[in-house]
């Protein structure tokens, strides 16, 4: 596997995760795994809230795919830069 | 005395009877299950610590109040919390809050206010406001504590909730706040992610059929 090739999938993993991220609402709190949905009862006028099962990625999300890309980058470096033949 | 003043005599003495009868019926106290068919009935906690903000709630709740319209000062009973019931967004987080590290809910499974006594009444129509002083037990432990309330006495109004069914509603909502520190829930330790201050929102209804 090439430098370059280790990077393209770091940048890719990490526009993908914001891609996610930002698309479900840019959740700046803990990754849920289900989302309350309110309802209210018209006689008695209590509401609650029902959970529905909904991945929603926090900044943990975001966190881990900042150190996967982080990692893969650096791998990066540990191939050595082919030198030009003289 | 003819035998017809007898027999009218007789028929006031019984209509009286029925009357009072009636009355001691109307103003009687009334047994309300707090079992919601409905799913509605919530208790709602919410913990703001420094670095993490924790809410969620639980629906499991059961229990009996008896509830008197015409002397809510009387009212005593209790509400349970199915301590499985507790419900946050994040199923690591829940898993861990159920744990026996937390609140460990396989060997306490319920949490229980039983209202011993009620103080400070102030009736407007169908509403009460009172303080409930009773027991509150929470991971094994029961504190005394006052606890402020609202009572909402609908009358005739639970065949619109479950059709085929008369009867009365009581609605109880109260807001109070505990601290997991007083029944032994990790206390001093991690406070900086999980606050100490708990604050809890009661929003039931009890059902008595007819």
């Amino acid at each position: 596997m090439s430098k370059k090739v280790l990077r393209t999938l770091a940048l890719l993993l990490l526009v993908a995760t914001l891609a996610v991220w930002v698309a479900t609402g840019a959740n700046r709190g803990w990754t849920k795994t289900s989302v309350p949905v309110t309802r209210t009862d018209e006689v008695t006028g209590i509401t609650v809230d029902d959970y529905q099962k909904r991945f929603v990625p926090g900044i943990d999300f975001l966190g881990a795919a900042l150190l996967g890309s982080g990692i893969l980058a650096g791998a990066s470096f540990l191939f050595r830069t082919k030198q030009p033949q003289s | 005395m003819t035998n017809q003043t007898i027999h009218m005599k007789t028929k006031v003495h019984f209509l009286l009877a029925l009357a009072c009868l009636s009355s001691a019926a109307l103003a009687a106290p009334q047994s309300f299950d707090f079992k919601d068919p409905k799913g509605v009935n919530n208790a709602t906690f919410k913990l703001d610590a420094p670095l993490e903000a924790l809410n969620g709630n639980a629906t499991g709740i059961s229990g009996t109040v008896t509830f008197d319209p015409a002397d809510p000062a009387a009212t005593k009973g209790k509400i349970v919390v199915a301590t499985a019931s507790l419900h946050v967004g994040n199923s690591m987080q829940q898993q861990h809050m159920l744990s026996d590290k937390w609140l460990d809910a396989a060997k306490y499974p319920e949490i229980v206010f039983e209202a011993k006594e009620l103080k400070n009444l102030k009736t407007d129509g169908d509403a009460t406001t009172a303080d409930v002083s009773g027991a509150f037990t929470f991971k094994g432990i029961s504190k005394e504590m006052t606890v402020p309330v609202k009572l909402t006495y609908l009358k005739d109004k639970l065949g619109q909730r479950v059709p085929k069914l008369k009867g009365d509603l009581l609605v109880i909502r109260a807001n109070f706040t505990i601290k997991r520190s007083d029944f032994g829930i990790m206390p001093g330790q991690m406070e900086e992610k999980v606050s100490d201050a708990i604050e809890l929102t009661l929003s039931i209804a009890g059902a008595s059929p007819r």
